[in-house]
């Protein structure tokens, strides 16, 4: 087994795991799916500058090499960004539970009847 | 650079007239026509120019890859239709004036009528095609917000609509017109599209493009079948309709047929299509206006009619036919707006436009009467003023037109159409103006005041002058006429009498059969009535409806039911495309040539926890809680996978976020259900299972087969300059302060927008059905005692250490591992801690800080560093560094992306305190609010 076959198992898992959750009918499993989700997304894009063992990007004399720097620093982003989308995800979805007394996310929502912004009777003859 | 200006006049102008209002109606009235009245001298300095052969032109680079440019141009055809635009645009601001009420918003009417009138400038002066487009759909949408000026009324809004909606959809065919002529004649400039018409004419596209620009032309100028529209914009202010309907906006339609002749016209297509339309409508609508009541109605249908012969002389494809045409744009445009505002009058001073209930207004209205009068004779073709002119010049060129094969077709039709016209501008006369006097007007009708009627006069003047001495307008309409030809003409004489010629028969067949027709119009109403008739307004309604409809069960079948039904559909589409790229494209073995790592024993044991944790939750996620724990273990082994794949700022990064993101999910379980309902039937779990291991399954494959193969990075550049041009060895931190700082400045941003949302989420939750129902949360306590002293007093112990951990992780950010983001949430989690451990009023009443201010200072000063590279002379965000002797620290090294980051600091702290104070405040109100209810009803 290589390290490279374990990354890639484990984002396939993250990525099955946070797809099945989002895809049921509550808003908390949505968000842990979506948490799941991002993990498979973040290391996905990290793995994107392969695997090096013991190379971090720190400029120094006696390194013997890099890992790719580029990478890392999108994903550095990518993880803060993520804890805002969670966090707003979370209240949003809070929010929603108070304001409807369901956290349900797989509610029929009635279409609306009028058409291009014309209350049916004002429309012309 | 003058041609910019008189587009940009008039919609930068548009700003003024809703704050000149506040100075009164008559400076609102002086700025618009000031700002029109500049625009036109400015475009008549360029007229001598024009007149000694010039062409003066204007251009700007915009997106040359698209070849969209912002280029200008005024030949003659340019010039002519510029200035009758401004010129009949300040008669109209003048009208407009005495015309509004004082409960019409001025302001706003002429702020609309400015911006609509800078678009038409800007179709007619455009010389890239795709600018034209541009200006177009602008007057599209620019009319629709005057048509719908009088908001309020419901015929208004439905005229505006349909205008839009037809105008609009034909505004898109042009835009694939323009796109095929740009990419058949191989450029999109109209002053090098023009000499290329063999090209042209010779392309496949000719057709194609033809056809689509055809309906963009058609639509806009109202032509037969599209013509349904511009009587229901009649809905407008009679100033707009006698504006945008009778002198602009639908001859954009008449001038775009023009602008293009030289290379689209002298087909058999063309004049197949272009000449039967244009004769077609014109007969029709002199048909219909004849015996339309609504005095606006007539005048609109009549407008339609004119426009259709103005379309039948272009689609002749003659030269003489073109020099009509343009004689004729100039006469139609003069006395059907004097005709229109003339209507206006009578509507506003008798209280009706309806022509049954008029007439006798001559004695009444004197002025008003002699003025209409004459325009409404010119219209009908009689001699000595100048609609006799160019409807005799248009006789001359049907009378010998064969069409199919058939020599009497449009002679018989265009004697049929004059005398049609003859008819309903006589109608107009007699029925509105002549005739006895009544004694029920709804208001007793006089004359309007001076400056009502001055634009009608202004007008009236050039239908005499033209009328009586026409070979003094000789020169603008040959050199209008010759920019339309793109080339000579044959000589014409613009004279009254052309001895005894077969045009002169028919045009006196014309007036005579129109009055004839008057005198029996009684009968003929009643043949009229007889036919059946269809209604344009139901057949739009209806085949709007059915589009909406089609939308809507397209929509639905996506888009309904719920989250996890279009998520499913998302995710099955994208697993679908991925699996058939994958599949088709050429075998190769999953493994690529790199060479692998092998695994250790501790790597093997965190992706077996990883593998526990994925089936734990699918078990167990029905308890919140145990999600939400597992969660965290999933986090923490993530960052230690980026510890062992030489990547320490993500592993600090991810397991400071990791405890964050904790503490914030914890608070909201509390508000939330404890547990989820195992309530998803089994088939649709497994449905769900299934498009997620399909999913997964992709995923992984792609993840092991582009890390098992070899590649070729970029960043060898950011390596390399790291040091020597950021000034630091931490080449991610270089990265994201430096290199990409702009990201970063947007990130920051993105965060601080989250933050306020959460904020205004949660701030309002606490009134209304929320804060009811978050007053009845029941808080049983899970501890004995909330603030235990042992952990009070470890955090208070810890504080100051956290802090001075998260500043010297935020200084060494540059050189070692950490930097704003990871202090930043080192930073917010010892503040957390407090409000944990000793209770958010505790904390609260102890902070002496505001998350607002934070967030809002991070991002200003990181925008501050950034913007003070510009003082210096380089772009936003270039960073310097340099190297200082300081007392007691010795040489250090001081980087202005130290600064930026401290904003990136800032902005993550105050983040993260503002979104888990503010969620922490609402669990405080409602256990406050819930307590006190318990000790009211114990």
């Amino acid at each position: 087994m290589s390290m490279e076959f374990l990354v890639a198992t484990g984002i396939g898992a993250l990525t099955a795991v946070g797809l099945y959750l989002i895809l049921l009918r509550r808003t908390f499993p949505v968000v842990i799916g979506l948490s799941f989700l991002s993990y498979a997304v973040n290391v996905f894009l990290f793995a994107m500058g392969r695997l090096t063992i013991d190379l971090p990007p720190i400029v120094s004399r006696s390194a013997a090499g890099y890992t790719d720097p580029l990478p890392q620093a999108l994903v550095l982003t990518a993880i803060v960004i993520t804890f805002g989308m969670t966090a707003l995800i979370v209240v949003l979805s809070l929010r929603a539970f108070l304001e409807t007394g369901t956290d349900d996310v797989a509610l029929h929502v009635r279409r609306d009847e009028e058409s291009c912004g014309i209350p049916r009777d004002e429309r012309f003859r | 650079m003058k041609l910019s200006l008189v587009v940009l006049l008039p919609v930068v102008g548009a700003l003024i007239p809703p704050l000149a209002i506040q100075a009164g109606r008559n400076v609102c009235t002086t700025v618009t026509a000031a700002i029109t009245g500049l625009a036109l001298v400015i475009l008549l300095t360029e007229a001598p120019a024009v007149y000694s052969g010039g062409v003066p032109q204007t251009n700007m680079s915009w997106l040359p890859q698209l070849g969209l440019s912002v280029s200008l141009f005024a030949d003659g055809l340019a010039l002519f239709f510029a200035a009758l635009i401004l010129g009949i645009g300040l008669l109209i601001i003048l009208y407009a004036r005495f015309y509004l009420s004082r409960s019409d918003s001025m302001g706003r009417f002429f702020c609309y009528l400015l911006l609509f009138q800078g678009s038409m400038v800007g179709i007619v002066l455009s010389n890239n095609i795709l600018l034209l487009v541009v200006f177009w759909e602008l007057t599209s949408l620019t009319s629709f917000l005057l048509i719908g000026y009088w908001y309020h009324l419901p015929a208004s809004r439905a005229g505006a609509l349909m205008a839009l909606v037809v105008t609009g959809a034909g505004g898109l065919a042009l835009m694939g017109g323009m796109l095929l002529l740009g990419h058949s004649a191989g450029s999109f400039e109209l002053t090098e599209i023009l000499n290329r018409g063999e090209a042209i004419k010779a392309s496949p596209l000719y057709l194609p493009a033809l056809l689509l620009i055809l309906l963009g032309a058609f639509t806009k100028s109202a032509q037969f079948p599209f013509h349904f529209w511009l009587p229901h914009a009649m809905a407008a202010p009679t100033p707009v309709s006698a504006y945008l309907h009778s002198a602009t906006m639908v001859k954009a339609g008449v001038f775009l047929l023009a602008r293009l002749w030289p290379v689209m016209s002298g087909t058999q297509e063309w004049f197949l299509i272009v000449s039967l339309t244009g004769l077609v409508t014109m007969v029709m609508a002199a048909w219909i206006a004849l015996f339309k009541d609504d005095l606006k109605a007539l005048l609109a249908f009549s407008t339609i009619s004119h426009l259709g012969l103005l379309t039948m002389l272009l689609g002749f494809g003659t030269r003489m036919a073109v020099v009509a045409a343009v004689f004729h744009i100039l006469n139609h445009a003069t006395f059907k707006a004097a005709l229109f505002m003339s209507a206006g009058i009578v509507d506003h001073e008798a209280g009706t436009r309806d022509i049954r209930r008029l007439g006798g207004l001559r004695h009444l209205m004197p002025i008003t009467t002699g003025l209409a009068i004459v325009a409404a004779a010119s219209m009908a073709g009689v001699p000595l003023l100048n609609g006799f002119l160019s409807k005799e010049m248009m006789l001359e060129e049907a009378s010998h037109t064969i069409y199919a094969g058939q020599a009497w077709i449009f002679p018989l039709f265009a004697t049929v159409g004059a005398l049609l016209s003859a008819a309903y501008s006589a109608r107009l006369i007699f029925h509105v103006f002549l005739g006895p006097q009544r004694s029920n007007y709804p208001r007793h009708p006089h004359d309007p005041s001076f400056g009502m009627w001055l634009p009608v006069a202004v007008l009236v003047i050039p239908v005499i002058a033209i009328g009586v001495v026409p070979a003094t307008f000789a020169v603008p309409i040959e050199l209008t006429a010759r920019a339309v030809a793109h080339g000579t003409l044959p000589d014409f004489h613009l004279a009254l009498w052309h001895g005894f010629t077969p045009a002169l028969a028919m045009s006196s067949l014309a007036l005579a059969g129109g009055l004839v027709l008057l005198w029996i119009y009684p009968s003929a109403n009643r043949l009229r009535l007889a036919a059946p008739r269809a209604d344009a307004m139901t057949m739009f309604m209806t085949s709007l409806a059915a589009v909406i409809w089609a939308s809507r069960l397209a929509l639905s079948s996506i888009n309904g039911g719920g989250l996890p039904r279009y998520l499913s559909i998302i995710v099955g589409t994208i697993s679908i495309l991925a699996l058939t790229g994958f599949l088709g494209a050429a075998p190769a073995p999953m493994a690529g040539g790199r060479a692998v790592l092998p695994a250790t024993l501790p790597v093997v044991t965190g992706w077996l926890v990883l593998l526990l944790a994925c089936g734990m939750i699918v078990r167990c996620h029905y308890d919140r809680l145990t999600a939400l724990i597992v969660t965290s273990i999933v986090g923490l082994v993530v960052s230690l996978a980026f510890l062992q794949f030489s990547a320490p700022d993500l592993a600090l990064t991810q397991i400071s976020v990791e405890v964050v993101t904790t503490i914030l999910l914890l608070l909201a379980i509390n508000l939330l259900p404890r547990t989820t309902p195992d309530e998803s039937p089994l088939r649709a779990k497994l449905g769900a299972g299934g498009l997620a291991m399909v999913a997964g399954v992709g995923v992984a494959a792609l993840a092991y087969a582009v890390m098992t193969r070899n590649f070729e990075p970029i960043s060898g550049y950011h390596i390399e300059q790291s040091k020597p041009g950021g000034g630091g060895t931490n080449v991610v931190n270089v990265i994201l302060v430096d290199f990409r700082g702009y990201d970063t400045f947007g990130e920051i941003i993105v965060l601080a927008i989250a933050a306020l949302t959460i904020f205004a989420l949660l701030d309002s939750a606490m009134q209304g059905a929320a804060g009811r129902r978050l007053a009845r949360v029941r808080f049983d306590p899970q501890a004995h005692d909330p603030h235990p002293l042992m952990l009070t007093v470890v955090t208070r112990i810890l504080l100051p250490l956290s802090l001075m951990v998260g500043a010297y992780i935020l200084l060494r950010g540059h050189n070692m591992p950490g930097g704003g983001f990871i202090a930043g949430l080192i930073v917010a989690i010892a503040f957390l801690m407090q409000y944990m451990a000793s209770g958010y009023v505790w904390a609260h009443r102890r902070a002496r800080f505001d998350a607002h201010v934070m967030i809002g200072g991070g991002v200003l000063i990181a925008g501050a560093t950034g913007l003070a590279a510009l003082l210096f002379g380089r772009p936003f965000l270039t960073s310097t560094f340099g190297y200082f002797n300081l007392p007691v620290f010795g040489e250090v090294e001081l980087a202005s992306a130290m600064a930026f980051d401290i904003g990136v600091f800032f902005a993550v702290v105050g983040t993260c305190l503002l979104s888990l104070a503010t969620l922490s405040r609402v669990e405080e109100r409602a256990e406050q609010a819930s307590n006190q209810m318990e000790a009211r009803n114990p």
